[in-house]
This record gives structure tokens, sequence and C-alpha cells, in this order.
């Protein structure tokens, strides 16, 4: 019972957003930042020729890397739960979503597993296209040797990790925006919770890792080589680290919580 | 009885804006519930449909518990609340449709919707280009979708012109008669409600102040008969004398409660017997829209 109504809240959320820019900046940011990238390193091909392969993807995978943990994903975050909650709070549709005979659970889960989905999606597509753009690199620009190396892997796994990073704001700023309806009070506490965090993350304090906003940046920072000479040097990418856990904790705890203010919510 | 609240109070912090409410809906009637702006009939609505925690009292919809039997309650009840919940970047048939895959409605109920309300040609128009009285219309197709038994309406006609006022009764009244639906349907124009309404309730002040069938508030407005005399106080001190119960006395007329033709003719001669002018006697009914406002204002 409640699973069904998951579902076919869960492909309502689909049908609804596919025609708002919440659903499509999920695919258009991670093309749109590729392409330009792939469009710089071709026109500025020539200092890079002489790079070893893994350079040149560290620096072209990593150029994405650098801002998406300080402030893209963040900023993408904040915004996916603001635009799930948005075509409600703008419709004035939450009463009649809540008075279909459909459990109360299966729609507020549904919402927050599609913006789950999207920041997924949306993290997904960066994988791909990165690893696109490369390879397309290697074939208009054979200077450039994309094809002699491969971080598929490495970057699969340090995108999901990114993606568990995001849980808990996520959480957080889902349930923001279920009970503001404006767009200024969610972004603006979620912006300065960002900056706090990157502050925080970068100054090293020790107890970041407690603080949602932190774990992007904690996410991608401390990846340990494998420098033994002679080998090829190695990225590993260890999954589960505390600030990861706590995240996940984190955002247990806030969805289950938010279910019950909803379940206690009246509708105005 | 469809819909049966017990004591049903609610607060909005210290003001109580719905106090013991006790609503016998019966199946099969079109209930107009009445009452001005700020009565407390979205408040009671919102509560009909548990989109407000009952805080006091009980409901009971179809017989069965509204807390305890949600989902099964409200899979055979279609409403429209307010100004309608419509998704503005889609158009009309995508907000049917929409509502149709959340509950599992085969896609061709969506153009019999679309149809029955007249939409057809403007379906495939985004719905925040609608004008009001459209928006109001698919807000109904959507409350209609499922074929719900019982359908809760507020103000449905609100923004509508008389055309669409007109088409709405018709409809309403079609859902009652051929396909034995129970309407619940609030308003705060008597008139509106008037002209289908087979049972009314009136609010105001979050208190239930008139509830029964219509011919029942009608008999509440019993008929009067109005002379127009020329000393009005004597008249009606010789009516008194003579056992005409007096209803009122103004400085131009005097009220007797009307039994018969014939009575009107006896008073007449009477008076004219004992000397008086009779400038007028007549008949006088009082509309239910005076009695709508007596009622509500001297709550």
């Amino acid at each position: 019972m409640v699973m069904k109504g998951f579902i076919l809240s869960f492909r309502s959320e689909f049908f609804k957003s596919r025609k708002t820019l919440g659903f499509w900046a999920a695919i258009l940011l991670p093309l749109l930042i590729c392409l330009l990238l792939f469009i710089g390193f071709y026109t500025k091909s020539e200092g890079m020729a002489s790079m070893p392969p893994m350079m040149l993807w560290l620096r072209f995978a990593g150029a994405i890397l650098s801002v998406m943990g300080s402030l893209l994903l963040p900023m993408f975050v904040i915004f996916i739960a603001y635009s799930v909650n948005s075509i409600e709070h703008k419709a004035d549709t939450w009463k009649s979503l809540f008075s279909l005979p459909i459990s109360r659970l299966s729609v507020y889960a549904a919402k927050y597993f599609y913006a789950l989905f999207l920041v997924f999606l949306c993290l997904t597509l960066f994988v791909l296209f990165t690893i696109g753009f490369g390879n397309l690199l290697s074939l208009v620009k054979p200077e450039l040797r994309f094809d002699n190396y491969h971080m598929e892997d490495t970057l699969a796994k340090l995108y999901f990790k990114l993606f568990l990073s995001s849980l808990g704001i996520l959480s957080i700023q889902f349930l923001l925006s279920l009970f503001w309806s404006d767009f200024l009070k969610p972004m603006g506490i979620g912006f300065v919770a960002t900056i706090i965090g990157v502050i925080t993350a970068s100054k090293g304090w020790e107890y970041c890792y407690l603080y949602p906003y932190s774990h992007p940046i904690l996410a991608l920072k401390l990846l340990p080589h494998n420098t033994n000479k002679g080998e090829t040097p190695q990225i590993v990418i260890d999954l589960f680290t505390k600030d990861i856990l706590v995240g996940i904790t984190i955002s247990v705890l806030v969805f289950i919580s938010g279910y019950f203010i909803v379940l206690k919510k009246s509708i105005k | 009885m469809v819909i049966r609240t017990e004591g049903l109070s609610f607060n909005f912090g210290n003001q109580q804006v719905v106090k013991s409410l006790n609503l016998q809906v019966p199946e099969g009637s079109i209930y107009g519930f009445l009452g001005p702006n700020g009565a407390g009939k979205t408040t009671t609505i919102k509560l009909l449909l548990n989109l407000l925690q009952t805080q006091h009292g009980s409901i009971h919809i179809f017989e069965q518990e509204l807390q305890k039997n949600r989902i099964s309650i409200l899979s055979q009840v279609g409403a429209l609340i307010e100004q309608p919940a419509i998704y503005q970047h889609l158009s009309g048939r995508e907000n049917l449709l929409n509502r149709a895959l959340l509950l599992q409605v085969p896609a061709k109920r969506v153009d019999e919707m679309l149809n029955l309300v007249h939409l057809s040609n403007a379906a495939n128009k985004k719905a925040g280009q609608y004008s009001l009285g459209m928006k109001q219309r698919l807000g109904i197709a959507l409350a209609l979708l499922t074929d719900p038994k019982l359908l809760i309406l507020d103000e449905p006609t609100n923004g509508l012109d008389p055309n669409g006022i007109i088409e709405v009764r018709e409809l309403l009244l079609k859902l009652v008669s051929e396909h034995g639906k129970t309407v619940f349907i609030s308003s705060h124009l008597l008139a509106e409600v008037e002209r289908m309404a087979t049972h009314v309730g009136i609010i105001d002040g979050g208190q239930l102040l008139f509830q029964g069938s219509i011919t029942e508030l009608e008999a509440l407005s019993q008929p009067l008969i109005r002379i127009e005399v020329d000393n009005t106080v004597d008249a009606a001190n010789l009516l008194k004398r003579k056992n005409y119960p007096v209803a009122d006395v103004t400085d131009e007329y005097v009220y007797v409660p009307y039994t018969s033709k014939i009575q009107i003719g006896d008073i007449n001669a009477l008076l004219i017997q004992n000397g008086y002018v009779v400038f007028s006697i007549g008949k006088q009914q009082k509309d239910l829209e005076k009695l709508f406002l007596s009622i509500t204002q001297n709550a």
C-alpha cells in the first residue's frame, strides 16, 4: 500500500517536474560545465601536450571537482531541495496532495527520494560527461593522450562519495523548503551554512565532520596517494569515512523527524 | 448519513474557529453549507478531509471514523478546496493526467472529464493561462476524476460567470439525480445554493445556527399579512381583541401571520367596519436571503 503509493507518487514527481528548470538543471549543469571545459582544453592544448595522461585527467576532472565540493554541489542540492517543494507551494497543491487516498508517508518519501534521485542523476552525468569529453579530446586532439589512462573507476567512486556527502545537506534543506514557500529563506540559510562549512573545513576544524555543510569538501580532501617509487601512482578512495557516516545518520534522522512533522502538520 | 460530525471543534491558537459542530449530511443530498466569509466553512472542510487534525469531537464519513479509515474514505471523496490547486506550468490535460497517474484512473477518463467541463478545446493550453472560471472548471474535473461517491466543494462557483454558475449547478444536480452522488457544497451566497440544495447548514462564528432540509428552512420564514392602515396602533389593538395574533406593528404597517386568503378578507372587513382606512393589504413572503441574513446577524 505504502510502496505502491510511493511508486505512483515518484512517477508523478517526474511527470510534474519534467518541464521545470529543477529537472533540467540536473542535466544541463553537468553538460554545460563539461562542454565549457572541453572547449577550454581544446583551445589551450599547447602546454598540455607533454603531460602524462594521468595528470591530464587529474587536471580535467579536477577543474570541476575543485569547485564541486565547496560551492557547486551544496548550491545545487539547495536548489533541488527548493525546486521539488516549490512546485507544490506555487500551485498551492499541498492540500490536494494530502487529501488524496495515498498515505502521507508515500507522498513525503516520494518527494524526498525524487530530490535524491535528481542529485544522483546530476552527479552521474558529471562522471559520464567528464569521461566522454575526455575521450573526445583525445580523438580531436591526438596530442592530448587522454586515452592512455583510465580513471572511470576512480571518478565513479569519487562522485559516489560526493553524492553520499550531500545527504546531510539535502535532508536539512528539504525540510526547510517544505516549510517555507519562499526561495530566500532556505537559500539564504543554506548559503550562509555552506560558507561556514567551507571556512571550517579549510581551517581544518577538528569537529567539522559533524557539520553537514562541510561534508562535500571533506569528501574531496585527503586523497591518499600511493607513491611507491617505480609504481604507477594510484588514488585510493575510502568511501565510508566518519564524515560520510555522520551525513548518512543525519539524513536518516532528519528524514524520520520530517515525516512526523508532516504527519502532525495541519495544511494551511 | 454520509457525513456525520459530533461536537467537532477546532482552535487556531486561542481562537476557536469551529464550535461543537454536529453536521448531518444524508446520502443523495446536495448539502449547502452556508455562512459569511470567515465563518469557519473552509476550516470545517479541511477537517472533513483530514487536512487539519481533529482536536475535539468526531468525524464519520460513510459511517466510518475518519482518522482510522483515512485512505479508504478519501478514495471515495473528490474535493475542491478554495481556489483550485492546479500546476500552472502544465496544461489542463497534463494536470488531469498527473492526477490520473497518481490515482490509477484510465487515461480515457481524462478526456471524458475535459468534455464534461467544456475544456476540450483548451486542454493543451497551459493552465497558468486559464481564466479563473476555466481553472475552477478544471478543479471540478479533478475532483470528479475518480468518480467519487461524495463531492466536497468549497465555493466552487467563485469567479464563474452566470453561465458558468448555471452549468455547475446543472452538473451537480445531474450527478445527484442520475449517479446517486452526495454533494457537500459551501458558499457565502444563499441564492447560489438555494436553487439546488436539498439540505442546508448555516454556520456563523464557527457555530451551526440552522441545519435541516430546504423546506424546513422555508417553513421558518412564515408568510405574513401586511396591512397598511391609517392608525396602526389602534388597529393592532382591535385585531388583538378579535383574537388575531399580531406579529409586529410599525408606524405604517401591522403584520399578522398568514393562514388563508379568506382571513385577509375577514381582517379587511373588520377594519373597515370599525372605521379604519385600509390603504393596502396583502400576503408577504419573507425571502430566504433576508432569512439567511437575519439568522447570521442575530447570532
